[in-house]
């Protein structure tokens, strides 16, 4: 019980401080819709004659950069002496359930919305949406969860942007191999039961990462 | 010499998969051909990077619950051996792969996790050598290495099976066991597998114990200095 009251605290935060300072959220927003608008004017042709799988990857990519640019700066933004606060006030699980979730809403928003605009611009070749829209998601959470669990490292090994990248590329491959193949299915419109293996792998990935986060991020947070 | 009979045996070993691999007579396949006998070489490297790479992984969780160093040095030296041991098979499957698929890099799902568990673990060297403070370093490290690991067991196991490799045994190839792997191929690859391994960890084990003797030496200086 005392765990879901820090947490809620927890987000309470999150939220407060995105509000405070817009430009950060607004800087991730604008930053996927004019990545978005380049891929649109460098091909600069519309969706029919795009073939799928560039469409398809290429909005995999996008979505990648945009979650590495969105999530690194939640431990990023956390300064020492406040840790050491934070330290004394709260319990570390609390910490890194309530940055994982609040990496998800984030996420979801920026999928949601990189998703539509890249539609407008590019045309949508997809056979089943729903399908399309569901591994979105489920790649999306796990994307935000891992890439939390970075930049918390990250942001020991001195808040540096490259280290955040090389550590993240190598260990996001397999979410974002699985989503590339499920959502080709879908957007083919493949039998759903043919995604089925990729979908259970994107789900077991999404709890064996959150789990090994809840123990691990304890032994980063002390010292 | 009662404690360093496995160092010994792990010399045997080798040298006896060395000439057997290359000796022995094996069976005559269609496109395998002679090749075959990379099959001593290229798939027990990778099952002994797999074992050191696990026994890192150990270390990691045992350093994070005892908050022992010579725990992060053992763990630390055991991906480095294992890196190892994954460049020469990744470079034994390339020269396979050339022969036998056409190609040094087909694009395999397998070579391509290969690859992509390399980067993993470069990735982990790079971090470590990002920090400074011993203590620090040997903590975000252990956690990365574990949490590296559990995004490569899904990798190197579950995405290949899923997806069609050249591979046998995966996306509806037979399994090396239907090209009748005979008896003398499979003795040969065992032994294989265990004389790579007890190299390995002699290697890792030799490079801790030189690692802490430089430790001591270090904190010797210190003190009189």
């Amino acid at each position: 019980m005392e765990l879901m009251v820090q947490v809620k605290a927890w987000l309470y935060k999150e939220f407060l401080m995105e509000w405070r300072q817009k430009y950060a959220l607004n800087g991730i927003i604008l930053y996927t819709v004019s990545t978005i608008f380049i891929c649109y004017l460098a091909f600069s042709i519309r969706g029919a004659s795009m073939s799928p799988i560039v469409w398809n990857t290429m909005l995999w990519i996008i979505v990648l950069f945009s979650a590495i640019n969105a999530i690194a700066k939640s431990f990023l933004q956390e300064n020492s002496q406040r840790s050491v606060y934070y330290y004394s006030i709260t319990s570390p699980v609390a910490i890194i359930i309530a940055k994982i979730i609040y990496g998800m809403i984030l996420m979801s928003v920026l999928v949601s919305l990189a998703l539509i605009v890249y539609s407008v611009l590019l045309g949508n070749p997809v056979d089943d949406l729903p399908l399309y829209i569901f591994v979105l998601f489920a790649a999306s959470l796990a994307l935000s969860s891992m890439l939390t669990m970075i930049s918390a490292i990250a942001a020991k090994a001195g808040n540096n942007s490259m280290i955040m990248a090389i550590l993240s590329f190598p260990i996001v491959l397999p979410v974002i191999l699985m989503a590339i193949k499920a959502s080709k299915n879908a957007m083919d419109g493949i039998a759903r039961s043919e995604s089925i293996d990729e979908i259970l792998v994107l789900i077991a990935l999404n709890v064996i990462i959150i789990t090994l986060a809840l123990l691990l991020f304890p032994y980063l947070w002390r010292n | 010499m009662r404690k360093s009979w496995w160092k010994v045996l792990a010399v045997v070993l080798v040298c006896y998969t060395v000439v057997g691999g290359l000796l022995f007579p094996v069976p005559r396949l269609p496109i395998l051909n002679e090749t075959i006998r990379i099959v001593h070489f290229h798939p027990p490297l990778w099952f002994a990077m797999i074992i050191l790479f696990t026994v890192s992984v150990v270390y990691a969780i045992r350093f994070l619950s005892s908050n022992d160093l010579k725990h992060d040095t053992m763990s630390i030296n055991f991906a480095k051996v294992g890196i190892w041991l994954g460049i020469l098979g990744l470079l034994t499957g390339m020269a396979w792969a050339k022969f036998t698929w056409g190609e040094m890099w087909s694009g395999d799902p397998k070579q391509n996790a290969a690859a992509i568990g390399l980067l993993i673990y470069f990735a982990y060297f790079i971090l470590r050598g990002s920090i400074d403070d011993q203590a620090q370093k040997a903590k975000i490290t252990a956690v990365y290495n574990i949490f590296a690991f559990a995004a490569l067991i899904p990798l190197l196991f579950i995405l290949p099976r899923l997806t069609d490799s050249l591979h046998p045994g995966n996306g509806g190839n037979p399994g090396f066991n239907a090209y009748d792997l005979d008896n003398n191929l499979r003795l040969v690859f065992y032994t294989a597998v265990i004389g790579w391994t007890l190299l390995g960890i002699w290697f890792a084990t030799l490079k801790t114990r030189i690692d802490w003797i430089n430790d001591k030496i270090e904190d010797k200086q210190m003190v009189t200095a």
